[in-house]
């Protein structure tokens, strides 16, 4: 296996594009290294992005949008008073992943590109509407987050693509976000569900929604259903018995160790409202 | 295999390795720096018996390969306790509390508990229990490695 600490994106790329065998991109490095120690992936080219001008950076976009590099650590987002207080839900989400000492390396970029359905930043992600930008032999394209997962380990990333950074949409005035996972026990485990809601308010009424889903499906999954049921409303009982219908309505999920299919069914639907009132209550400026 | 040569600083010092760019810092530390005081429980982030700081920051150094070193300023146990002997205070409260039985999980808590008292002097037990969550220990049940991290953190406020 050869190194590679390249100090720029393009010559990442490059590199991918003429290695002959296979290649990861270390970030966090939370899952390369696992997976090289199980001998699930051999590389012949491992290419460490930490040392790329500004992939440790987050930056405030003139538009009040959040640019968040490749490398930044769960623990360096939650360090950072002012992108909380944006996007508590997002935010939250990521620092449910792994330990403390996990928290100083695992990245919201290689949480997405580890492609888990129950990977706990992306649904936060997923229901702010972020979007990545990618780079590749092709050039730079910037999609939906939501678009980027495609199965258990598997994403739409292209041969050779690496995910420059992550933009979060400004959080704009009145809104707020949530993310609630169900494991059995308080800490250090994987999601049997997890529930992210992001929804802005008029007076006391949603005006925007948008609920996202991890763990009862192939891949994270925006449901539209759900968002929808709350808009209009002030989120009165019909209203988030109609988001609960609409979260358990789009789940497809297995039956394992974790939960069965009826329990993260019925788990889903019980973590949409709770998460549903969080993001509510932070939209109306109270702390929760 | 080619080997990359890397300078780093480990506790204060200087140090150099070869390194094959797939051995992780856990195994440079103990195989080629005679730094045994990092344990292996899991090799997968799981367990936390592996922890040191890395420029500052809490990491599990099994999921740090040894390349990534290169320029760093590495902390492990070893630099724990001043360089005279004297035992740093949480390593003396844990002696006090009992708060160690097989010992393979203690290097690693010490230096994770280190961390958390240089950014929150006066934890709460939750904040303890929470920041610890990542040091599995299988001989303890916690609850004294807790108390003796009170302890030392009220002996180093001057509390005590
Ligand atoms: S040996 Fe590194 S976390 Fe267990
Ligand atoms: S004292 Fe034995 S594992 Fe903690």
């Amino acid at each position: 296996m050869r190194y590679h600490a390249v100090e720029s994106f393009e010559d990442a790329v490059r590199i991918a594009a003429s290695s002959r065998g296979t290649t990861r991109f270390l970030a966090g490095g939370t899952d390369v290294l696992v997976q090289l120690r199980a001998g699930l992936v051999q590389p012949d080219d491992l290419i460490d992005l930490k040392k790329i001008n500004g992939v440790k950076d987050i930056t405030r976009r003139a538009d009040g949008g959040w640019d968040i590099g490749a490398a930044v650590s769960g623990a360096e987002l939650g360090a950072h008073a002012a992108l909380c207080r944006d996007w508590p839900g997002v935010v939250e989400g990521m620092r449910l992943v792994g330990s403390t000492q996990v928290q100083g390396r695992a990245t919201l970029t290689g949480n997405l590109c580890n492609g888990s359905p129950a990977a706990d930043s992306v649904p936060g992600l997923v229901a702010a509407g972020a979007t990545a930008t990618l780079i590749g032999p092709e050039g730079t394209r910037t999609i939906p987050v939501a678009e980027i997962p495609k199965g258990p380990g598997r994403t739409n990333l292209k041969p050779g693509e690496v995910i420059k950074a992550i933009h979060l949409p400004p959080c704009g005035a009145n809104a707020g976000d949530a993310y609630l996972r169900f494991i059995p026990r308080t800490e250090m485990d994987i999601a049997v569900v997890g529930c992210a809601v992001s929804l802005r308010l008029d007076g006391d009424r949603v005006s925007e929604a948008r609920v996202a889903l991890g763990a009862v499906a192939p891949t994270v999954m925006l449901v539209p259903e759900a968002g929808a049921a709350l808009v209009g409303s002030t989120l009165d009982d019909a209203a988030l018995d109609a988001l609960v219908t609409a979260a358990r309505a789009a789940c497809r999920p297995i039956s394992d160790k974790r939960g069965t299919v009826e329990f993260r069914i019925e788990v889903a639907g019980v973590l949409a409202r709770r998460a549903a009132l969080i993001a509510y209550a932070r939209a109306k400026g109270e702390t929760a | 295999m080619t080997k990359i040569h890397v300078t780093t600083t480990v506790n204060g010092e200087t140090a150099e390795f070869l390194t094959d760019p797939r051995e992780t810092l856990l195994d440079v530390l103990r195989n080629q720096l005679g730094l045994t005081g990092s344990k292996e429980g899991c090799g997968t982030g799981d367990c936390g018996a592996c922890s040191v700081l890395v420029d500052g920051v809490l990491v599990s150094s099994c999921l740090v390969l040894g390349v990534e070193a290169q320029g760093k300023t590495i902390e492990t146990i070893e630099g724990m306790a001043d360089p005279k002997g004297d035992l740093h205070p949480l390593q003396r409260k844990f002696i006090e509390h009992a708060a160690l039985q097989c010992g393979f999980c203690t290097p690693g808590v010490l230096v994770a508990a280190k961390a958390l008292l240089a950014q929150n002097p006066d934890p709460t037990e939750t904040e303890i229990r929470y920041w610890l969550a990542g040091n599995l220990c299988r001989c303890t049940g916690y609850d004294k490695i807790v108390r003796a991290v009170q302890d030392a953190a009220a002996e180093m406020r001057g509390a005590a």
